[in-house]
């Protein structure tokens, strides 16, 4: 069952390197993530740190938001604070005090800041980081919308991209992650003038608060696949749904990755594209094949290549090695005599344990 | 008298005990008060928890319903006697429960169902693994069966739900402190539901199921505001199941229904029998096809059953005159060696609609432990 020649994914090999950097690093890494102010990811980390400081940890505040709703003010007046440091040109949070002060936890609300220029880095996550390797664990807190990764998409939803932004490595690489949802706050009063701006406005929020639940699951998900690779458990839950678009000579490409890609997206999916090269195929095969292929790189799609003598088995343990929770095959095509034996897709019904197998006519 | 409006109804949606929903509702139940609106506690389950009993304290509870069964006392949310208090707002944990034989509706979203038709707005709480489309889902992780369930459209049809997030680490923390259970209690969670890696995947399936509402709530008000939404239009799926006494029937449906909700797709379900006629088959047959069309019909899927003998000729015939996008069938039974000779049903139609997509659902049978 288990293969241990197979070539590792990307997503696996980003997935060691990343434990591995985490394993060199001390400190543990918390984030709480939300997709607007005002959703409470402020009280929730504090409320965190009140939790602690009364179990007996040593707890300072490393970073504030400069504006604090009264109840965040009431619980930050229980708590030490290490105040930022001002420098010409902005605020950064003092490193060198806090390294000093050296507490078991230290909390930064608000991760995306770009520090004025002249500090040892660049920016607030990095000082994060060198708080992290001093073996300070760190809660901190992130909107979505500064997420770098994710630019494009928040510009789509808000028309803006924020300057200041944090790398998605760096909050996958997180030990833990909390999503602070609720749903945006209704105001009471409006004006029918005010309710086509107040629906818009919903509408953004939402769409942000949706990608952020999504983003939530990524990194759990990609949490989930370490703690199975690390047990050297090979076996997926198929909470995400994972599609994998299997090309064959004669197989009917552009429908079944049009379906592939909707799919996709209504489930927050992931799309992958394979073939399993065959030794000695037709000429036309071969031609018909590299057609397909085009088609699927002019769809951006990235094709994998997998290689073996039975191509229904390696499709297989690809599939179920990248977690695939259906599998997109053509309708077989033998006539004759030949139709009465087993093909591969009928393999592939058969052995398909774990995933479900989507048969597209030619 | 004036049609009264229906009442709001907005879930906590959890993916473990101890994550915090009980103590979130409440939580809100407070700010509505001291807002001034007139809310009360319909039925909330303290599990014994120091945080979430505080919590309640300052709420007006309406006193639980006494029903004896079988010579012991249950309690259950006493629904007329909240009608009967008609507050604003009524906050009643543990949506997905199933209530005492002998109680005037089997299951407590029902009594919901009649609070929110009288015009009271609930707040209520559940957790991922009651969902019913995601049953052999849930299966598959936990290695356990979910016995309460709640239909999909129920929660669809819900104005908001709230993802009540803990990381998996901080609720175990709680686990072994003894908040969420007492230590022997504690002890048995550890071995099934509340396995670090079970409560992972858990919480990921909590976290994209409330995505997917978060999303096809802003389609739907979207849609009803005249816009198109923030897709196109896709195409417009039909997709058929095949009803069969089968027992991993039950299973077929719940991904059809899965799916169906995820790609906006039409969902039918038929069984075939000569006649259309029921009656004749064997009673085990018969009883266990009954129930898999009813399992259907309660979540929202139209049922039929054509008159053919010839199972497979029917229902490809019945998919190519109602355009039917994909067909869903169960897993062969047998390998064969001659596969297109092949009686199972499943074998036949995919030789007979090659001009159509079908597909074979999988087993989702418990991992290896």
């Amino acid at each position: 069952m288990v293969s241990d020649f197979r070539r590792k994914t990307p997503e696996e090999l980003l997935r060691e390197a990343q434990a591995e950097e985490r394993a060199a690093r001390k400190g543990h890494l918390k984030l709480f993530l939300g997709y607007a102010s005002g959703v409470g990811k402020s009280f929730r980390m504090l409320d965190e740190a009140r939790r602690r400081r009364e179990r007996g940890q040593d707890v300072v505040v490393g970073a504030v938001q400069p504006k604090a709703p009264p109840e965040v003010e009431g619980l930050l007046r229980k708590l030490e604070v290490v105040p930022l440091k001002m420098v010409d040109g902005g605020a950064a949070i003092d490193v060198e005090a806090i390294l000093r002060r050296r507490p078991t936890v230290c909390l930064i609300d608000g991760l995306a800041y770009n520090n004025p220029p002249g500090l040892r880095n660049a920016t607030r996550w990095q000082d994060v980081q060198d708080l992290l390797n001093a073996g300070i664990k760190v809660i901190a807190s992130v909107n979505v919308q500064y997420i770098a990764e994710l630019a494009d998409q928040v510009e789509a939803i808000t028309g803006k991209r924020a300057a200041e932004t944090v790398p998605m490595s760096f909050i996958k690489s997180a030990d833990e992650i909390e999503i602070v949802d609720a749903p945006p706050e209704e105001p009471m009063e409006r004006s029918p003038e005010e309710q086509i701006e107040v629906q818009k406005r919903e509408q953004r929020l939402g769409r942000l608060r949706e990608l952020a639940l999504v983003l939530a699951a990524d990194v759990v998900d990609h949490q989930l696949n370490e703690y199975l690779e690390q047990h050297g458990i090979r076996q997926h839950f198929g909470a995400h749904e994972r599609i994998l678009v299997c090309i064959t000579p004669r197989a009917n490409l552009q429908a079944m990755l049009a379906e592939a890609k909707a799919a996709a997206e209504s489930f927050h999916g992931e799309l992958i594209v394979a073939y399993v090269k065959q030794p000695n195929i037709s000429k036309a095969d071969q031609s018909a094949l590299e057609a397909r292929l085009a088609i699927a790189n002019a769809a951006g799609a990235h094709v994998e290549i997998l290689e073996g003598d039975d191509p229904a088995r390696a499709l297989l343990e690809f599939a179920r090695s990248r977690g695939v929770t259906q599998l997109f095959v053509g309708h077989s095509q033998r006539t004759g005599l030949a139709r009465l034996c087993a093909s591969p897709l009928d393999k592939l019904i058969w052995e398909g344990h774990g995933m479900d197998v989507r048969i597209f006519p030619q | 008298m004036a049609e009264r409006r229906r009442g709001k109804l907005k879930i906590f949606m959890g993916y473990a005990a101890g994550v915090g929903k009980t103590y979130k509702m409440l939580e809100e139940a407070h700010e509505l008060k001291s807002a001034g609106v007139d809310v009360v506690v319909g039925y909330f389950e303290p599990h014994g928890r120091r945080e979430t009993i505080t919590k309640a304290e300052g709420l007006e509870i309406v006193p639980r319903k006494k029903i004896d069964y079988r010579g012991t006392v249950f309690e259950e949310m006493d629904t007329d006697a909240i009608l009967a208090r008609s507050p604003q707002v009524c906050a009643v944990d543990e949506f997905p429960h199933t209530n005492v034989p002998g109680s005037e509706r089997a299951k407590r979203w029902e009594d919901v169902e009649i609070l929110l038709a009288a015009g009271i707005d609930v707040l209520t709480t559940m957790n991922i693994q009651h969902l019913e489309s995601l049953n052999d889902q849930v299966f598959h992780i936990s290695g356990v069966r979910v016995r309460e369930t709640i239909p999909d459209w129920v929660v669809e049809k819900a104005d908001e739900v709230v993802m009540v997030d803990l990381t998996p680490r901080a609720l175990l923390h709680r686990l072994q402190r003894g908040v969420v259970y007492e230590r022997e209690k504690a002890e048995r969670a550890l071995q099934n539901f509340f396995r670090e890696s079970t409560l992972v995947a858990l919480r990921e399936l909590a976290l994209r199921q409330a995505a997917h509402e978060v999303g096809q709530r802003l389609e739907n008000a979207d849609q009803a505001a005249g816009g198109e939404g923030a897709f196109p239009v896709r195409k417009h799926h039909k997709i058929l199941v095949l009803v069969t006494a089968d027992p991993k029937t039950a299973m077929l449906i719940r991904r059809a229904r899965r799916v169906s909700d995820f790609t906006d797709a039409e969902c039918f379900a038929v069984a075939v029998q000569p006649g259309a006629d029921l009656a004749q088959l064997p009673q085990p047959e018969r009883e266990a096809l009954e129930r898999h069309l009813n399992f259907a019909r309660n979540l929202h899927i139209e049922t039929r059953i054509l008159d053919s003998e010839d199972v497979a000729g029917a229902l490809v015939d019945f998919a190519r005159r109602n355009q039917v996008t994909q067909i869903y069938l169960s897993r062969p039974r047998a390998k064969t060696w001659f596969p297109a000779l092949s009686k199972d049903p499943t074998q036949k139609i995919i030789e007979l609609a090659k001009d159509m997509q079908i597909v074979i659902v999988s087993d989702r049978e418990p991992r290896a432990q």
